[in-house]
């Protein structure tokens, strides 16, 4: 609909035009602000938690070590360029191998959920795969932040 | 074809620049949500007169709910 928007705009004479061409579905992945009547309805990522550990992929294991342990949440990510989410570092493997870099212990390609969802259905993903932790991402793959399932469900409660 | 098609990065700049943001999309859609600062002018009712109160001396970007 908005190249024939664009092209439309572009006949009646208007000089510079853009069509955001992933448009609405785009800027709602992305965990932006948005107006209108249901822009205060809840999404994953109003109440995502941003403290979670990160490092790079060259990172040794033993740098990575103490700030996971202090960590509530007992394990890492590891980001790639432009902060582009790679993989999952656990505390079981930063116990055995102080040397190795992160890129060859982490778990790669960690499940991810969109920003926009609504909390409920966060969820509800959660138990259905039995899992403690959503984590957020914006469509380029960049980590937003985690939702905890324990979060979700005092929500609910 | 004489528009630009953009993805977000190039938007953000646009939108630091001043530019004016239209969704196309009916009314009641525009209504539920919309990016900050649009304006709505449906693609049924994209005339010269709906875009009369558009400023042509600056950047317009337009969007829908996924540009198809």
């Amino acid at each position: 609909m908005s190249p024939r928007a664009a092209c439309r705009l572009d006949t009646l004479g208007f000089k510079e035009v853009y069509d955001y061409m992933p448009s609405k579905a785009d800027w709602m992945a992305r965990g932006l602000p948005l107006e209108g009547e249901k822009a205060g309805e809840p999404r994953a990522i109003d109440i995502a938690r941003t403290d979670v550990v990160t490092c790079g992929l060259q990172d040794t294991i033993w740098a990575v070590h103490d700030r996971v342990t202090q960590s509530p949440y007992g394990f890492a990510f590891v980001l790639g360029p432009g902060d582009v989410l790679l993989g999952r570092l656990r505390r079981a493997p930063l116990e055995d191998n102080p040397d190795a870099k992160a890129q060859d212990v982490m778990e790669t390609g960690p499940s991810t959920t969109r920003p926009d969802i609504p909390p409920d259905k966060v969820l509800a993903k959660l138990q259905h795969a039995d899992l403690t932790t959503a984590v957020l991402t914006d469509p380029e793959g960049r980590l937003l932040g985690i939702v905890r399932r324990s979060d979700l469900s005092s929500r609910t409660t | 074809m004489s528009y630009t098609q953009i993805l977000y990065p190039r938007l953000r700049e646009l939108l630091d620049q001043g530019a004016q943001l239209v969704e196309v999309l009916p009314p009641a859609e525009y209504d539920e949500v919309h990016l900050p600062g649009a304006i709505s002018i449906p693609l049924k009712t994209l005339d010269a007169e709906s875009t009369a109160t558009l400023d042509r001396a600056r950047a317009v970007v337009v969007y829908c709910w996924d540009g198809l």
